[in-house]
């Protein structure tokens, strides 16, 4: 270990910490403007948001330090079962000591400092997952060794979700890359990402647009099963429907509003009430159509006829197709109907809210709308440096935190936001090609499990704020305001900087 | 355990949930230029001005609807403070528990209020806001803005003229992007059918506020400020004189009379009894059910949607059409002994006259069995198979005069009548079981012809010309209006002009032989006019017949054509006759010499004849 300062040099990746930096400090300056009219000040007032990022960054930097420096490496893998342990009880605790802060119970609140133990779970899940998959005989594919793994994710998500955290406990779905690069089956990935997207796009699509994008889905991969004979044919038929489909809702719009222009034009309405028996137009039923019966009646009708082929031609993996179909179908529904019938108005806002559909009472969709607003007003090269209306107007909400996205959407356009996403994409698939490049699986598992996290924030956070996602309050890892986020996200990627130190030191 | 290219998939599945975040900032930020907009919506605050609408005027210049001065109060909750309700109350002529009420309300949906505030008080008379404004100041929040209300300088045409009234949701929904709410719109008549031309368009003044709302400053200078654009003026084809004397000639009578300028197809007159006056128009929110309860439906505008039998006015179709299938020529004689008898017993029943006679005398008396004989000898023609292809033949003809279907005018809610065919008769009797006795009634304009007094004025005017008739129109071309090509071209019927003089010596005849002579019109003789015209009395099933007149005026050159029709009202001459005559000649001489019978039409009252749902 005497030249352990060479090694240091040598064997940590620079790449890594110089994006890391570079992300935390584009961070700090966003947050600097987001906040600079409502809390006017210098990038290092202390009092000011932006001052007390530069604390936190600071802090962090030290942390990190530690972390490769002080801490043994080996640590981690040692005490990850005790760790976790504490981390769920710190999870639990809070529910009962917390603050209500926007409904949810998820902070500890001491004094000056508070903070979330959801963070810190991450770090510990990742590891204790970590801990798990690399043991000997372990093997997912068995069942006993699957549903320890399982168990290691679904204990801490359950906790959050009680705290009324939902949004952070989706994060924890992105284990299921980790469980997928350590053997399970792709169908499982397929699986559950379909019932993510149907679930999610039910909500923000409604059941309409879901149900098409989940038979597109299908179409799409029968196509790709059929033997290559057919595949024309099958493109034509499937694909010609879904576009049909597709194009279904616009031609319905065209034709009402020139069903509603011939009543207008026919405003004997208005002339003659006592005459217009006459004029009980034909089509006039035309608008009040409900298309998603229309789609799924084609549906039911196509059903029969597929499953008969699917019998003659011995074709499973139509028939699966099929039951996944009905199944998705039920999904939707169950989900809209869930939603629309069976809960109170007031519990379905209370779902709204966890779901982060709903955040300001004063309308669903305003977060949203106003993010898309900030974003869509920046254009290629943005408004500029403490240029932004809307971001530091106070038309976006929470625009430090969650919603920070908007701000390097407003003032540097589409450049500032593909050189951010960029950063974030080099950081994790560094971090892909860091851990496969690992031979110790312990290591392997972690940086997975890393990027698995940054990927999850980052893919809600920016999905959120351009629309493609409800609205889910979690951060966006390094560039969000606050110390709780920025420190968790700093050990999680450290400690693997760490132990990857390690691995190159003595292999 | 090998790791089978997995995370080659995995970076691959990163590259595209990357993409697919880009691809979507790329569409906000780059190809949708809505969310620029409504950034800019939202740092600035848009106040709108509104136009002026359009001005109405009549053929000769004179103003229908013109425009005056009111405010509406806007209050934005957000800035209202502890203010002295009862004085507010009391400047603004409400009561305090009205303010109190709104402002609760404003309060609960306060989140849906835009900066514009809300409207609280809708017209307010100038009076009263000048008052508002001299103490306004004491109450912030509150503040007027000008708008523009209709008025109406003289009573006429109030059908015609259709009213304006704020848009509701519906409209604005049939409307996309034009309209928002607090908007005006015309909703019938003429308002209605020239609603884009009238209603100019909105301007701005553009504000820029800050992250508390408040004003700061003009936006830019008020560079991009827009200038409201006035709506444009409106010409109609209306004489309002005429239009005025129409009405109150047909006051207490129910029916329309209808004139038109047979050299342009320009309505000079549409009068439909009983109507709207203009003073409901102003204020129609106050008056709209009181208007829509009314038994003799004021709204329903009957010189364009009511179908009535013609009667014997139509006559001078059948006539002419005999004389261009050539199967009646003018000095064809033929009897009438009270009638014209058919089958065993059956008669089609006619008044006293001369007989026999000749077809310009069977105009001037209104001879019904002569239009039976030629009506047999047109359906029952040889050139023809048989009787259904005779009478289609006739529909053909009929048709070409704009019966049975809309002419087309520029006014909205037109009906089409109807002129039946061989279909109608095939359903009615059965193919093969009905021949030209059975539908004679329609020689005399009875039975299965229904026609709106448009159509008898267009007749009235295709006569006038001899031969053709111009697409009836109400609005004139103007300065920044035009209209459509069509109603400039001549329509001509399928009957030769030459055949149409005949006739017209027939109608002159009618009104200028002088009493005693048979003819049925001398009521509506007036000196030097040289009136033509042709009377018809209507059956009407709902009590007395309907009295029907139309003439044109003078027989050479005619400046117009006028047809009359009043429901109830007995023989042509009793009340049709007088009551067009007097218009023509109050709209070619310009004053009544017949003062007498002026005032009688003017007294008579025929309500109670009048047998309403």
């Amino acid at each position: 270990m005497t030249d352990g300062k060479a090694h240091t040099r040598q064997s940590v990746d620079w790449w890594l910490i110089g994006t890391y930096l570079l992300l935390v400090l584009i961070g700090w300056v966003n947050i600097f403007a987001a906040t600079h009219t409502s809390e006017p000040g210098s990038l290092l007032d202390w009092s000011s948001r932006a001052g007390k990022q530069f604390v936190w960054i600071l802090t962090s930097v030290g942390l990190a330090a530690a972390i490769l420096y002080l801490i043994p490496p080996r640590l981690w893998e040692a005490a990850c079962i005790p760790f976790y342990a504490f981390v769920v009880g710190l999870l639990v605790l809070v529910i009962f000591v917390s603050n209500d802060v926007k409904g949810s119970h998820s902070w500890f609140d001491l004094g000056p400092i508070r903070f979330q133990p959801a963070e810190i779970s991450k770090i510990s899940t990742s590891l204790l997952l970590s801990y798990v998959l690399s043991q000997q005989n372990f093997r997912i594919t068995r069942w006993k060794n699957f549903w320890t793994a399982v168990f290691v994710i679904v204990l801490p998500m359950l906790v959050i979700v009680a705290e009324s955290e939902t949004g952070s406990a989706l994060v924890y779905a992105g284990f299921i890359f980790v469980l997928y690069r350590e053997g399970l089956s792709g169908w499982w990935l397929g699986g559950i990402g379909l019932i993510i997207v149907l679930f999610i796009s039910t909500l923000t699509m409604g059941p309409y647009w879901a149900i098409l994008i989940f038979v597109g889905f299908l179409i799409l991969c029968n196509i790709a099963n059929a033997p290559p004979s057919r595949r024309w044919k099958r493109l034509l038929t499937g694909g010609g429907f879904v576009l049909l489909m597709g194009l279904l809702p616009l031609l319905h719009r065209q034709l009402s509003s020139l069903v509603n222009a011939r009543m207008d034009w026919l405003s004997a309405r208005v002339w003659v009430p006592a005459m217009d028996e006459d004029y009980h137009y034909f089509w006039s039923f035309l608008p009040k159509v409900n298309l998603l019966y229309v789609f799924l009646g084609l549906c039911l009708l196509a059903l029969p006829w597929l499953a008969w082929r699917a019998y003659k031609d011995k074709d499973t993996f139509l028939a699966i197709s099929l039951a996944v179909f009905l199944a998705g179908v039920g999904l939707v529904f169950s989900t809209d109907y869930l939603f629309e019938n069976v809960l109170q108005p007031h519990q379905r806002g209370r779902i709204e809210v966890l779901l982060g559909m709903r955040e300001d009472p004063s309308g669903m969709g305003y977060n949203v709308n106003q993010s898309k607003i900030a974003i869509g007003s920046g254009g290629l090269v943005g408004k500029g440096f403490l240029q932004g209306t809307q971001t530091t107007f106070g038309f976006v909400p929470e625009q430090a935190t969650d919603f920070i996205f908007c701000t390097v959407g407003e003032e540097w356009g589409f450049l500032g936001c593909l050189v951010v996403i960029g950063l974030y994409v080099f950081l994790i698939a560094r971090l892909l090609i860091d851990a496969e490049s690992c031979r110790d699986k312990f290591t392997r598992t972690y940086g997975y499990c890393v990027a698995a996290c940054i990927f999850m924030h980052l893919f809600i956070n920016v999905g959120m704020t351009v629309g493609l996602m409800p609205v889910i309050g979690i951060p966006l890892p390094l560039l969000s305001y606050g110390g709780s986020s920025l420190w968790a996200f700093t050990i999680l990627i450290f400690i693997f900087l760490s132990l990857y130190r390690d691995e190159k030191k003595y292999f | 355990m090998s790791a089978d290219g997995r995370h080659i998939r995995l970076l691959i599945g990163l590259g595209g949930a990357a993409l697919l975040l880009l691809g979507k900032i790329f569409s906000l930020q780059l190809l949708d230029n809505q969310y620029k907009e409504d950034a800019d919506r939202n740092s600035t605050i848009y106040e709108t001005i509104y136009p002026t609408r359009g001005v109405i005027y009549d053929r000769n210049g004179e103003i229908l609807v013109g425009n005056k001065v009111a405010y509406d109060i806007l209050v934005n909750p957000r800035e209202v403070q502890a203010f002295d309700t009862l004085s507010l109350a009391t400047v603004l002529g409400v009561t305090p528990e009205f303010i109190r009420g709104r402002l609760q309300e404003y309060r609960k949906r306060r989140s849906t209020i835009g900066s514009q505030g809300v409207t609280m008080l809708r017209m307010v008379p100038a009076e009263t806001y000048m008052r508002f404004d001299e103490v306004k100041y004491r109450f912030p929040g509150f503040r007027g803005q000008v708008r523009g209300i209709r008025y109406y300088p003289v009573n006429a045409g109030g059908n015609l003229l259709g009213y304006v009234s704020e848009v509701d949701q519906d409209y604005i929904n049939r409307h996309p992007g034009e309209y928002r709410s607090g908007d005006y719109a015309g909703m019938t008549g003429i308002e209605a059918a020239r609603e884009a031309d009238l209603r100019g368009e909105k301007g701005y003044h553009i504000y820029l506020r800050n992250s508390r709302n408040q004003i700061e400053q003009p936006y830019q200078n008020g560079e991009q400020d827009k200038e409201a654009i006035p709506g444009k003026n409106i010409t109609t084809t209306i004489d309002a004189a005429l239009q005025q004397y129409g009405q109150e000639l047909m006051h207490n009578k129910v029916g329309s009379v209808v004139a038109i300028e047979p050299s342009t197809g320009e309505i000079l007159a549409l009068v439909s009894s009983p109507g709207i006056d203009v003073e409901q128009l102003a204020d129609i929110g106050k008056h709209y059910a009181e208007i829509a309860q009314n038994p003799y439906k004021p709204m329903y505008n009957r010189a364009v949607q009511a179908s009535y039998p013609p009667g014997s006015v139509f006559k001078l179709v059948n006539g002419l059409i005999g004389l261009q299938e050539g199967v009646l020529r003018p000095e064809t004689m033929y009897p009438c002994s009270h009638g014209y008898h058919f089958g065993a017993g059956h008669k089609l029943g006619c008044h006293g006259h001369k007989s026999p006679l000749n077809m310009e005398e069977s105009i001037m008396m209104s001879c019904n069995a002569y239009y039976c004989y030629v009506l047999k000898n047109i359906l029952d023609n040889r050139k023809y198979g048989s009787v259904a292809e005779g009478l289609d033949a006739w529909h053909e003809y009929v048709e070409s005069f704009g019966f049975g279907r809309k002419l087309g005018s520029d006014f909205p809610a037109e009906l089409s009548g109807s002129i039946p065919s061989s279909k109608t008769y095939n359903r009615a009797y059965g193919r093969g079981r009905w021949n030209s006795t059975t539908v004679i009634s329609i020689s005399i304009g009875q039975g299965e012809i229904l026609a709106t007094p448009m159509h008898l004025a267009n007749l009235c005017a295709t006569i006038a010309n001899r031969g053709h008739y111009f697409i009836p129109h109400i609005i004139k071309a103007s300065e920044g209006i035009e209209i459509e090509e069509r109603f400039y071209e001549p329509q001509y019927t399928k009957v030769d002009p030459i055949h149409f003089p005949k006739l017209i010596k027939g109608m002159w005849r009618a009104v200028n032989s002088g009493p005693g002579m048979g003819g049925t019109a001398w009521i509506a003789h007036v000196d030097s006019l040289d009136i033509c015209g042709k009377t018809g009395t209507a059956q009407n099933p709902r009590g007395a017949d309907n009295s029907v007149f139309i003439c044109f005026a003078p027989m050479d050159k005619p400046k117009i054509a006028i047809a009359a029709y009043v429901e109830n009202g007995g023989f042509g001459a009793q009340f049709a006759a007088p009551i067009a005559s007097l218009m023509v000649e109050k709209y070619l001489k310009g004053e009544v010499k017949r003062t007498e019978l002026e005032e009688r039409m003017k007294k008579a009252d025929l309500m109670a004849r009048v047998k309403h749902d």
